[in-house]
């Protein structure tokens, strides 16, 4: 779709070789209020255009914005579990900028003043290792609306003869989190920026203050990116990828602008500042605005909106509603369950640590849980291309089924390989397991008398083996056991064969 | 003047509907027959809404017939200001570019007078967005002074000062940033006042500069405009600077009269140099006559006065240029294509109607604005003015300590001719010198007239100045000064102001 | 202070999206330059360490319940729009992209 062609990159080790990146990350999330910032109007996703709108969001002549409280709420709760120091007295301001979407042509935000500034995120790598990402602020404003492009080939902007502006969205909170630029990362760039917005994304979560989908616009990024050489302190000239929207073309935009700047450099030319935007179809990212003298926004205290004024008595309330940090609570999981460290990092990767920790609650065992929940199932979700959260809600299957699964098999009903076959008629839909069960007639044999046959049937057909055992050689009786299993078709417990057969022999 | 009903007062005329002697649909005829009479020549209203004055009116006499309990004013008409928005009638602000629009809400101050049972009959004219001290700088042409239809009415609310002035209706809504009550009751011989910031919603009111803009009551005696007050003011939760205070007692203030004992402060700074012979001469009388009714007389100074008038020319265009920069032509009001230029983008178009829109004086101060507010002159203008506003109102606090009120002349002359500073700006500007302060302090004021100014038999304004949510103070000293202003003259000034119909008959 | 050039008031009118035409700017740079002297003598207060005023009313912390409001109705959005379809504001070709 990109018509825009991909400029010269140097290769990532080379441009490394040369050159330290230096990364700034913006972070743009939607706060899941039931209302907008400024005025009563819903924020539902997805309502019939312009109809969440009211004089305040449209801009209005007249109209005036009044905060909604659970939006200062959620921001101070952010700046808090991102360990930010939160203002004691702040402003919003005024941006002021033209743009069709934007209906008061100002954007009511917060400047000079954030509520909260100074904070640190610990962001912990592939290798275990653990990257301390400075947070700048993390301010309020609010969204635009959304313009259709009407008339060009594409939907895009270049062609278009016209747009359609729809204003539900505008007015909906955000929350800006800006870092610090972070120096020293050198090769893992890319990956500290992955793993930073996904820390950033579950932190989120965790707090329920907003969905963070990143595919519905709900959480969004801009990668700022600029090289210094090797031996230089002074940062270089960065570029602004907008708008980089899933947790993989974070790593890929970083990845790729290193690339960018460093042919720019190397061949002693000298980085724009400007916009970039990045094209997910083809991983490149491609010139916008240039950021000049003529971008002023004239921002002032905004004179609509009295001043924030958190009281200490507040803050400290809203401190004591904030949810175990996820990195402590994977600490805490990890030694409560008793997983090494590589089977909490793979449980980890692929997102299962909320429905081990339900399990486990639900009564199963922490090993159990695991190997449930990352075996069959994963492989499944996986060629869905789905994860196994997702996976496992449409399905409907629960933390309850992997509980009732280990118990029929501690209960003595299932062995292992019955219990597999139960799994899969659940994930087939078959219903629950002790349901899969019955259904499929798969049941250990529990009547010693059919098993005392199998057991005299085949002593009688080995008679060599039989006595061996007799003899005391214990380990024969593994051939023996094996032919019970065939006799009585795999419906039998091994170790209940076993023993009867030593009974049997050895009184 | 055949019809006594339109010169009553507003006290009056709620008294003899409340006794039924007359309807409220008879005086919103009279008002009515009243504008046809004289608004030929007067000017007052942008759009006259016979209809649903009367609609109202009649509903009022119905209820009122059906024994209900109503508020004072009811079935009292009024005239609002055409920067007020009303819900089906049209709201121009006096601008092209708001040509033909019709809102879909109502001011809460609109809101108000209807709940209070008060026929709408019209809006009144004003310089665009509230920009100017004479009405010149409507986009639809002057309001004219019943006094001398040569003069200006006063600004920007030069067609609610002309509408009760002219006997068109007994009652009026203003708006005041800089003394667009104040000044335009002084050059037409009325009563207005400018209520503590945030005493009065501004939900509704088309913002011209946020932190300076006040809606307030203008009638013809005390007693009436502290009905009007009481109507319009309290607490609104859709305005963030509204204070969630009762309102001030106003009529109970304008009934009693009394200023024994009081401390009347002359403010130094605005008294002398610079004031017309007989502005000065009517001032120093009604000062004796404060004296005379037992109130105490003390000088003050004001020292950051002196800056006031610059730090007002900043605050404002500055505050202005952002508030206005929603008329784009993307949602509401006028669209014009650029000449010469097909398919034009938005910006072009926004560009393009926003100088075909505006006025003049509208676009100086925008300009004005945007220099004040952009980067590198920020601090020198904005924020030395922002400096200044605390200084004026420090001086507000001191004096405070030493007087319960302030007064001084409210402009330095009686009304000037039209075209004599229309091209001069700064003249213009300079005729706000004693009103501005405390739009810029937030505290309230009032103008009553003090007699005719014997060099010209032009109206002359007394303004009292209170401390913040000290409103009624300036009632009681209205009052007081108004009863011994009427026992010296022996009728309402406003009975020696000419015969309009025959001024209408003649022109 | 430095002079207010054409080209000043040029690059403001363009900031504050305003299409001046040629006559508009020469009449608006003399007055302007003649209102910008005066306003400049904020400067000369004494100022030195006094913290500025935003706001008349020294209120903090004002805000609503998070509880939905009826919307306008889309029609009455609407009612105002030079142009609009699909339920949309409909605008001219947006140029810059954001």
């Amino acid at each position: 779709m990109s018509q825009a062609t991909a400029e010269a990159t140097l290769p990532f080790e080379e441009a490394l070789a040369a050159y330290d990146p230096v990364l700034g990350l913006e972070v743009h999330v939607e706060l899941g209020t039931n209302t907008k910032m400024f005025c009563g109007c819903a924020t539902a996703f997805g309502a019939e255009p312009n109809s969440q709108v009211c004089p305040v969001c449209l801009g209005l002549p007249g109209a005036l914005p009044v905060v909604n409280e659970k939006g200062v709420e959620s921001a101070i709760r952010i700046g808090l579990a991102l360990n930010c120091e939160i203002a004691s007295w702040c402003r919003f301001a005024r941006k002021n900028y033209f743009y069709p979407d934007m209906p008061k042509n100002f954007q009511t935000s917060q400047y000079d003043e954030p509520i909260a500034f100074n904070g640190h995120l610990d962001v912990e790598l592939a290798d275990g290792s653990t990257y301390r990402v400075e947070i700048e602020r993390a301010h309020m404003e609010e969204d635009t609306g959304k313009s259709l492009h009407v008339g060009g080939s594409t939907g895009r902007i270049h062609g278009a003869t016209h747009s359609l502006v729809d204003y539900n969205r505008a007015g909906i909170p955000l929350i800006e989190i800006v870092t610090k630029p972070m120096t020293g990362a050198g090769e893992r760039a890319p990956e500290i920026a992955k793993a930073y917005v996904a820390t950033l994304r579950d932190l989120l979560k965790a707090l329920a203050v907003s969905d963070v989908k990143m595919e519905q616009g709900s959480m969004r990024c801009d990668v700022n990116l600029s090289l210094m050489p090797k031996d230089s302190t002074t940062f270089g000239i960065r570029s602004e990828t907008k708008n980089v929207n899933s947790l993989r073309s974070v790593e890929r935009a970083v990845r790729y602008e290193i690339g960018r700047h460093a042919a720019i450099l190397s061949s002693g030319g000298k980085v724009t500042q400007e916009t970039r935007h990045w094209h997910e179809d083809t991983g490149i990212t491609t010139a916008g605005r240039e950021k000049s003298d003529a971008e002023d926004y004239r921002y002032f205290p905004e004179p609509d909106l009295v001043p924030v004024a958190p009281s200490t008595e507040m803050v400290e309330a809203l401190r004591a509603t904030l949810p175990e940090p996820p990195a402590a609570r994977r600490k805490r999981l990890q030694s409560a369950w008793g997983y090494s460290d590589l089977e909490m990092r793979d449980v980890v990767n692929a997102g299962l640590v909320d429905l081990i920790d339900e399990t486990v609650t639900a009564g199963a065992t922490p090993a159990g849980a695991r190997k449930w929940w990352s075996g069959e199932i994963a492989r499944r979700a996986n060629d869905a291309g789905s994860d196994v959260p997702t996976y496992a809600a449409s399905l409907a299957v629960t933390p309850a089924h992997v509980v009732e699964l280990e118990s029929l098999v501690t209960g003595g009903r299932l062995n292992d390989a019955m219990a597999r076959q139960v799994w899969d008629g659940v994930l087939a839909g078959e219903g629950t397991p002790t349901a899969v069960a019955d259904a499929r007639g798969l049941e250990l044999v529990q009547d010693t008398g059919a098993l005392q046959a199998a057991v005299d049937k085949v002593i009688a057909a080995n008679p060599d083996v039989a006595q061996k055992v007799r003899d005391g050689k214990v380990q024969a009786a593994g051939a023996l056991i094996g032919q019970v299993m065939k006799e009585m078709k795999g419906q039998a417990d091994a170790a209940a064969a076993r023993q009867l057969i030593l009974d049997t022999l050895v009184g | 003047m055949t019809n006594e009903l339109i010169t009553a007062s507003a006290a009056d005329l709620a008294a003899r509907l409340a006794a039924r002697e007359i309807s409220s649909a008879e005086l919103t005829q009279a008002c009515l027959d009243r504008t046809a009479a004289v608004d030929g020549v007067v000017h007052s209203y942008l759009h006259v809404d016979a209809e649903g004055a009367l609609a109202a009116a009649r509903a009022i006499d119905e209820r009122r017939a059906a024994g209900e309990s109503l508020p004072t004013l009811a079935g009292v008409p009024i005239a609002v200001k055409d920067v007020m928005t009303t819900k089906g009638l049209p709201t121009t602000c006096g601008s092209k570019i708001l040509e033909g629009w019709i809102p879909p809400y109502d001011s809460t101050v609109v809101t108000r007078l209807k709940a209070a049972g008060m026929p709408i009959l019209g809006k009144t004219n004003l310089d665009e967005f509230a920009m100017g001290s004479s009405t010149e700088h409507s986009a639809y042409g002057p309001s004219r002074n019943p006094w001398d239809l040569d003069r200006i009415p006063g600004g920007s609310g030069g067609g609610s000062s002309s509408v009760i002035a002219s006997f068109q209706a007994p009652l009026a809504t203003g708006t005041d940033t800089g003394g667009s009550i104040r000044q335009p009751a002084a050059v037409t011989g009325t009563v207005g006042t400018k209520p503590t910031y945030g005493g009065v919603s501004r939900y509704g009111l088309v913002a011209l500069a946020s932190s300076l803009d006040q809606a307030g009551p203008c009638a013809r005696t005390v007693l009436d405009t502290a009905l009007l007050h009481e109507v319009m003011a309290g607490h609104d939760p859709m305005d963030s600077t509204s204070i969630d205070a009762p309102v001030p007692a106003v009529v109970e203030a304008a009934r009693r009269a009394d200023v024994s004992g009081m401390k009347i402060g002359i403010i130094r700074e605005l008294t002398g140099d610079g004031f017309q012979a007989g502005v000065q001469q009517r001032f120093d009388e009604a000062v004796q006559h404060l004296v005379d009714a037992g109130a105490e007389v003390v000088e003050v100074s004001c020292p950051s006065f002196t800056y006031a008038l610059a730090a007002y020319y900043l605050i404002l265009p500055s505050e202005a240029s952002s508030n206005l920069a929603k008329f784009d032509a993307m949602r509401y009001g006028m669209r014009v294509a650029p000449q010469g230029i097909d398919d034009p983008s938005a910006e072009q178009v926004m560009a393009a109607t926003r100088d075909a829109g505006f006025g003049d004086e509208v676009k100086r101060r925008i300009i004005l604005g945007t220099y004040a507010l952009s980067s590198g002159y920020y601090d020198a203008y904005y924020g030395s003015a922002q400096k200044v506003r605390r200084l004026i109102a420090d001086d507000f606090t001191r004096s405070f300590e030493a007087a319960d009120v302030l007064v001084s002349p409210t402009a330095p002359t009686t009304a000037f001719a039209f075209g004599d500073k229309i091209d001069d700006p700064m003249a213009m500007y300079l005729n706000d010198i004693a009103t501005i302060p405390a739009n810029l302090a937030g505290v309230p004021g009032m103008s009553l007239p003090s007699g005719l100014a014997p060099e010209d038999g032009l109206p002359v304004g007394f303004q009292i100045l209170a401390p913040a949510m000290q409103d009624q103070r300036l009632y009681a000293v209205g009052a007081a000064l108004e009863a011994r202003l009427l026992s010296a003259w022996g009728a309402p000034l406003l009975h020696s102001a000419p015969d309009l119909t025959a001024a209408g008959k003649g022109a | 202070m430095s002079e207010l050039t054409r080209a000043d008031v040029a690059h403001l009118a363009g900031l504050a999206r305003i299409e001046l035409s040629d006559d508009e700017l020469d009449k608006m740079v003399g007055e302007l330059g003649i209102i910008l002297e005066s306003v400049a003598t904020v400067q000369n207060a004494p100022i030195g360490d006094v913290a500025p005023m935003s706001h008349p009313m020294p209120l903090v912390n004002v805000t609503r319940p998070d509880e939905v409001r009826p919307s306008l109705a889309a029609e009455a959005a609407l009612s105002g729009a030079p142009e609009q379809d699909q339920q949309r504001f409909s605008v001219p070709r947006i140029l810059d992209e954001d």
